[in-house]
């Protein structure tokens, strides 16, 4: 089975985050960086199913130069090889243009399964696995929670709200989009980690997708990024710790009258 | 002719759901504000009475969208049969609540009609004829601003409870219903859903739970979730948990509060720990009292926080247990 995972890298969950100066995105200067989470299970259950049935991983990450660090580490972990896509094109496109490329590159690769995370920790819109998919003229299913292999089919448990969920079956190839959770994700090893550093990472830019500046047109921005207004009149306290539980406790009891 | 706003209705197995509500009551501000009409499709083997109920609603007109190949949902099928009626009525907007099956089938729906989605909204403000979505962004430490650019149909989805189902206007006669036949072909639908089901029983049920402690990412590790417990007991109440925490194995499943897990509303919630993505928000900021402990102030938990605390959860809890106790024995 050959696999394709796409991964995005991220702002570290505990970064602290600054605006940029113009309001339109956050300072990526001195910002550590991460794979996206929802990715890194998605990575863990390719990486298992290439355990258990054969085949190939391959990892495909569209980002600036910093993103092969996480290139690297999903390397390390154990897929085989990877398409790195970056271009300054690259860089202000919206899901829809980042889906464009990622199948302009996972097209040529012909694979069984494409994987990717439910949702990016930084936009968030949770759009890109479900274009590609449609741009690939593949059959998806989203929020997985669980994946069962067969010859030419997946059976697969969907997460529905409120602690529901649904089983599906869908023919390969396929896209599906992958919940947190689902597994645990290994830990790179020295050896992995080691053997990475001969695994290639092949570099695509628009040129050898053969992407025209129309194809990667955004359809939304944007346009600016701010603080969100407090609506919520939080009261904060402060003080010792033993100042602030018994202020809290008064006002739970006196005040919101809940103790 | 004044523009259309098209609002999809989502159900369950033929009965309409909150987020249906929700969406018109969307669709209807966004109409009001745009002068334009709101025209409500409900999609299902068989969605007359659907339609019949939409109808109560203040719009122009329901289309009750059939096709047998519409009895479940399938990404495929609802793709497919929106688009052609996306096609067919050429809408300015649609509208979603953005809930799980907006999110599977509604990118790949944008995707073919060439529109962009500006998925999971807060809300929207008109700047003349400009519409402008806000949603959040990086887990809600920021808000974005958001346009559409190129050519209709913009399609955007809201978030649960941006806007009210009690906000929904009731029309003053039924509006008009159109029985629209979905042409699908069988062969182009490639997903077969299965059963669903509930995973094991929950052992508790939180909703019933009138004081819940809940912990976040913030503990750290399972070995700590023993100072948590001990206040929940000192208070009488439960222990709740965001998903990461359950992911990880260090709570059972049904101790999840959220989106995908339980919805609470207890009369007091206190959230250790928790940064308050959306995903947690949603499950319980119906609470009567939230409580947040948090070292980082900029987390979104404050937004809905009554009282708030920006520190160590470490440092608060146990001197925070030891008053709760010497309260309660007094």
């Amino acid at each position: 089975m050959k696999i394709i995972i796409c991964l995005k890298q991220v702002p570290a969950r505990d970064a602290v985050l600054r605006l940029n100066s113009a309001s339109c995105w956050i300072e990526e200067s001195d910002l550590t960086f991460e794979v996206n989470e929802p990715d890194l299970y998605a990575l863990e259950e390719a990486l298992r199913l290439k355990e258990k049935h054969g085949g190939e991983v391959v990892v495909c990450t569209l980002g600036p130069a910093r993103a092969q660090q996480a290139i690297k580490e999903a390397l390390a972990k154990g897929a085989d090889r990877a398409l790195h896509l970056d271009d300054n094109v690259f860089i202000s496109l919206d899901a829809f243009g980042i889906a464009q490329a990622l199948a302009a590159a996972i097209r040529k690769e012909d694979p069984d399964l494409v994987l990717t995370g439910l949702q990016s920790d930084d936009s968030g819109f949770a759009q890109t696995g479900v274009i590609l998919a449609e741009l690939l003229g593949l059959p998806h299913a989203t929020i997985i929670m669980e994946i069962q292999a067969q010859e030419k089919s997946l059976k697969v448990k969907r997460e529905l709200e409120a602690g529901w969920f649904e089983w599906m079956e869908l023919p390969l190839p396929a896209l599906l989009t992958i919940q947190s959770g689902i597994n645990k994700p290994r830990y790179a090893t020295l050896k992995g980690i080691m053997g990475a550093k001969s695994k290639p990472i092949q570099k695509l830019g628009a040129g050898e997708l053969a992407l025209t500046a129309e194809a990667l047109e955004p359809r939304q921005k944007i346009t600016r990024v701010y603080t969100p207004v407090k609506a919520a009149k939080t009261q904060f306290f402060e003080g010792s710790p033993k100042e602030i539980a018994e202020t809290l406790l008064d006002k739970l009891k006196n005040e919101a009258r809940v103790l | 002719m004044s523009e259309t706003i098209l609002v999809f209705a989502e159900h369950h197995a033929g009965k309409l759901a909150r987020p249906a509500w929700e969406a018109i009551a969307a669709a209807q501000h966004l109409a009001g504000d745009l002068k334009a009409g709101v025209v409500a499709a409900v999609l299902g083997e068989n969605p007359g009475a659907m339609a019949n109920e939409l109808a109560q609603a203040d719009v122009q007109q329901v289309l009750a969208v059939a096709s047998p190949l519409l009895r479940e949902y399938t990404s495929d099928g609802y793709a497919a049969a929106a688009a052609q009626l996306i096609r067919e009525r050429k809408p300015q907007y649609v509208v979603f609540s953005h809930t799980y099956q907006v999110r599977d089938f509604a990118p790949k729906l944008a995707a073919r009609l060439g529109g962009g989605l500006a998925s999971d909204c807060l809300g929207y403000r008109c700047e003349g004829r400009k519409v402008i979505f806000v949603r959040q962004v990086f887990q809600g430490k920021f808000y974005a601003d958001v346009e559409f650019v190129g050519a209709p149909p913009y399609s955007v989805s809201f978030q649960a409870s941006a806007f009210r189902e009690d906000a929904v206007q009731r029309g003053p006669a039924p509006a008009p219903v159109e029985n629209v036949a979905a042409s699908l072909d069988a062969s182009t639908i490639r997903v077969k859903p299965g059963e669903r089901f509930r995973e094991a029983k929950q052992a508790v049920d939180l909703a019933q739970a009138e004081i819940i402690v809940a912990v976040g990412r913030g503990i750290k590790a399972p070995e700590n979730l023993e100072m948590a417990k001990q206040l929940a007991e000192a208070l009488g109440g439960e222990l709740g948990a965001s998903r990461p925490i359950c992911d990880s194995g260090w709570l059972p499943m049904d101790r999840q509060i959220g989106s995908s897990g339980q919805t609470v509303a207890p009369k007091l919630y206190l959230a250790l720990g928790i940064s308050g993505a959306i995903q947690h928000q949603v499950g319980m900021k119906g609470s009567k009292t939230i409580v947040a402990v948090n070292k980082d102030k900029e987390a979104p938990i404050f937004e809905v926080a009554t009282y708030g605390i920006v520190g160590d959860l470490f440092e608060i809890v146990p001197p925070l247990t030891d008053a709760v106790r010497k309260m309660k024995s007094r």
